[in-house]
């Protein structure tokens, strides 16, 4: 379970997140989602503590994120950015194991793990052992995914991962990723600004807008029942089949 | 008899046969110039006819290297001048009389040993045929007559160096009372130029060559403006003691050279292409009277065995001084894209050392580590840092930002990071800014050269010094060949070094 605790941040004196409160349920997926600028990156960045809020706190399955203990708890996280993140030098391989020869894994229970998880995206044995710059957009992304999971993190974050793809892969990787997160009962955050993802991964959809988290509940809750206006636009702006604005009025 | 009986009766033999059967050392130095060269090899000449052995440390730069050489006991003598010495050392005009120079040159542990007869003081010189149509003999007769039209439309032209000396042109101008604007103009140029009839008074030395080959005649200098330039030898005040028959045979050469005969011994290696010691060993022969075999020279095994011994000392001071850049260059570099206040810092003093003539660095750091490999590898290490360390700063900068943090994010510690992300991916403009240091030191090592650290600079200097292209080549191919070389190693390097992922990437 991730605890959010009246978090907020500025920027150079700009508001990015006005003081929030967040939990996410062990085992469950919960998107964030709002137009840019909303401050939904900005969350799920400090959240793995990459950004240090101004004020309140994270917690992960109760252990407060501080600059002590991040090191620690980032190894229990598995954080996935758009395009993979994949470092250029090393092989797929190498990028998936990199953590786990550092942390000392036996290398036969490395070799299996990567096939494991191999099987699991769904990535052909040979693109493991091409430089990413070799490989596909899908296939880097499935590496980064790899990579996040290589050793078995119960909490996995996601940064606008399927932004870069094109539709037919993305189709394809967000039916992986979704049986995954299921089979594995990952406590997962993902950030979005894709309606119809958010509805299909999200057990809990979390809207945002100008800092401060405007609703909460599933797609079925925010399409028929929104909180404020700013909900009905944002949801519009998504054309969604058989939506019109005379809808909600 | 047992092994170690063996090892004390050798020692034993060594102690007793030392010191009858070595010669006595004796170092000697000499400035960067043809007559500084010419007088060094009859120091040296005549060290060996006195039974000393003679290691002449040639043209080891100014007048600052060469003297404090003498003063730290790097070497036993050289030919100074006595003008030089009473403006450049001493800094008092009146030291340039024997006594005051004597006592002042003990003061600093040496010794002022014999003159050798010859004074090389600075000169105005014309064409013989226009001086003696004007009927012009001395300076003085420019300024009596200088309302004649045709005395006042003589065209002077100077050196550089003439021209802003306190003892060249300004004194004999205060002197005499001259009028005239002199231009300034490259010494070589000048004596093409009064071939040609353009200019009709220049400067020389009084020794140069120049006034038998283009038939010049010096004016004489009869108000006595220009400072003594009287040579003489200076000893380290221990070397009569260390080694009496070479200090003896040194007073021996006392007035042995006149000014006529050192002409024609710079111009025998300058004008006919001899050898500064065949020229040696030649005067000491027909004006001394000893016969002094010269150190045998054949030819291309000669050649081969120079350059071999040359690219050696060149690649030391190359690889040497690369090697303690990259050691400091590149945590300096982290520490500059890691601090930019920092980093302006670091750059910005990198970047003033890359301005510091390397002539400079060397005034300063002979008196601190002495002749030889050491202040020339210092000067190079400098040199080397600026691009060592810009390319590891700038490697570092270009590193995305979202690369950065996934390797935040995905727990690896700080030194982690650096070691297994970072560093790699930066790999490609580090070794670039590695091989463009190697590259440039190629070139800017000839400054061994000058200061005894020997290398491909030796070759080349003396190539300049007497205008001989091949001996220039001697240097200059090797030089070219070996940073070409370099190149193609730091090629094979990257390849081998930089992550192919990078290299696919780089494309």
């Amino acid at each position: 379970m991730i605890v959010v605790s009246d978090v907020s941040k500025s920027f150079a004196g700009q508001r990015v997140l006005a003081p929030t409160n967040l939990e996410v349920p062990r085992g469950r997926t919960t998107v964030l989602i709002g137009p840019s600028g909303c401050g939904k990156s900005t969350l799920l960045r400090i959240i793995v503590g990459l950004i240090t809020p101004d004020s309140g706190g994270v917690t992960i399955d109760g252990a407060p994120m501080t600059a002590a203990t991040a090191l620690e708890l980032r190894r229990r996280i598995g954080y996935v950015i758009q395009d993979g993140g994949l470092f250029p030098h090393l092989s797929g391989r190498d990028n998936v194991t990199l953590l786990a020869r550092r942390l000392g894994r036996d290398p036969d229970w490395i070799r299996r793990r990567v096939e494991e998880l191999a099987d699991l995206v769904r990535l052909p044995q040979a693109a493991l052992d091409r430089p990413p710059a070799a490989l596909s957009g899908g296939q880097r992304q499935r590496l980064g995914i790899m990579r996040a999971l290589a050793l078995d993190p119960p909490v996995v974050l996601l940064d606008e991962p399927l932004g870069a793809l094109d539709p037919l892969v993305r189709y394809d990787l967000q039916e992986d990723l979704r049986r995954i997160f299921r089979e594995l009962a990952k406590t997962v955050v993902l950030v979005t600004h894709d309606m119809g993802e958010a509805g299909f991964f999200g057990d809990e959809i979390v809207l945002l807008g100008g800092g401060t988290i405007v609703q909460r509940g599933t797609l079925d809750a925010l399409i028929h029942s929104p909180a404020d206006d700013s909900v009905r636009r944002f949801i519009l702006a998504h054309r969604l089949p058989g939506m019109t604005a005379g809808d909600h009025r | 008899m047992t092994r170690r009986a063996t090892i004390w009766g050798l020692v034993a033999a060594a102690c007793l046969a030392g010191p009858a059967g070595a010669a006595e050392r004796v170092v000697i130095g000499s400035k960067g110039f043809t007559e500084g060269i010419i007088l060094g090899e009859i120091l040296a000449a005549t060290v060996r006819h006195a039974g000393g052995e003679p290691v002449h440390r040639k043209a080891l730069g100014g007048t600052q290297i060469v003297f404090q050489a003498l003063e730290r006991g790097e070497i036993d003598c050289y030919v100074e001048y006595t003008g030089t010495l009473a403006a450049e050392i001493l800094r008092d005009d009146a030291a340039a009389a024997p006594e005051q120079l004597g006592a002042a040159l003990a003061a600093r542990g040496i010794a002022a040993g014999a003159e050798l007869g010859f004074d090389n003081t600075y000169g105005l010189a014309m064409k013989r045929a226009l001086a003696e149509r004007l009927g012009i003999r001395t300076i003085g007769d420019l300024v009596a007559r200088a309302d004649e039209p045709a005395i006042a439309a003589l065209e002077f032209a100077f050196s550089d160096e003439f021209v802003r000396r306190a003892d060249g042109w300004p004194a004999v101008r205060a002197a005499y009372g001259l009028r005239q604007t002199p231009r300034v103009v490259d010494h070589a140029l000048a004596y093409k130029g009064i071939d040609a009839g353009s200019i009709q008074v220049t400067d020389l030395y009084a020794t140069d060559p120049e006034p038998r080959l283009h038939d010049l005649v010096l004016l004489e200098d009869d108000r006595r403006a220009f400072r003594e330039y009287r040579a003489l030898i200076l000893t380290r005040a221990d070397l009569h003691e260390r080694a009496p028959a070479v200090a003896a045979a040194l007073a021996e050469l006392a007035g042995t050279i006149d000014g006529p005969t050192m002409a024609g011994m710079n111009a025998a290696v300058r004008v006919d292409k001899q050898g500064e010691a065949e020229v040696a060993t030649a005067f000491l022969r027909e004006r001394v009277g000893w016969d002094v075999a010269p150190v045998a020279a054949d030819g291309f095994r000669r050649l081969v065995h120079d350059i071999l011994r040359a690219t050696g000392q060149h690649l030391l001071l190359v690889l040497v001084s690369l090697a303690a850049a990259v050691v400091v260059g590149v945590p300096a570099g982290i520490l500059a894209e890691r601090h930019p206040a920092a980093g302006r810092w670091i750059l910005g003093a990198a970047g003033i050392i890359q301005t510091i003539p390397s002539m400079a660095v060397l005034v300063f750091m002979v008196p601190l580590l002495g002749l030889g490999w050491r202040p020339a590898a210092l000067a190079l290490f400098l040199y080397s840092l600026l691009p060592i360390v810009r390319g590891t700063a700038t490697g570092l900068a270009s590193i995305p930002g979202h690369l950065r943090e996934a390797a935040l994010a995905l727990g690896l510690t700080p030194w982690e990071r650096l070691r297994l992300v970072e560093l790699p991916m930066a790999s490609r403009s580090i070794l670039a800014g590695i091989k463009t240091a190697a590259v440039i030191n190629v070139g800017t090592a000839t400054i061994g050269g000058l200061i005894g650290a020997g290398g491909y600079g030796e070759a080349i200097l003396s190539g300049i010094r007497l205008a001989d292209a091949a001996r220039l080549m001697e240097g200059a191919i090797p030089a070219a060949l070996l940073a070409i070389g370099l190149e193609r190693g730091f090629d094979r390097l990257e390849r081998w070094l930089v992550p192919a992922g990078l290299r696919t990437a780089g494309r």
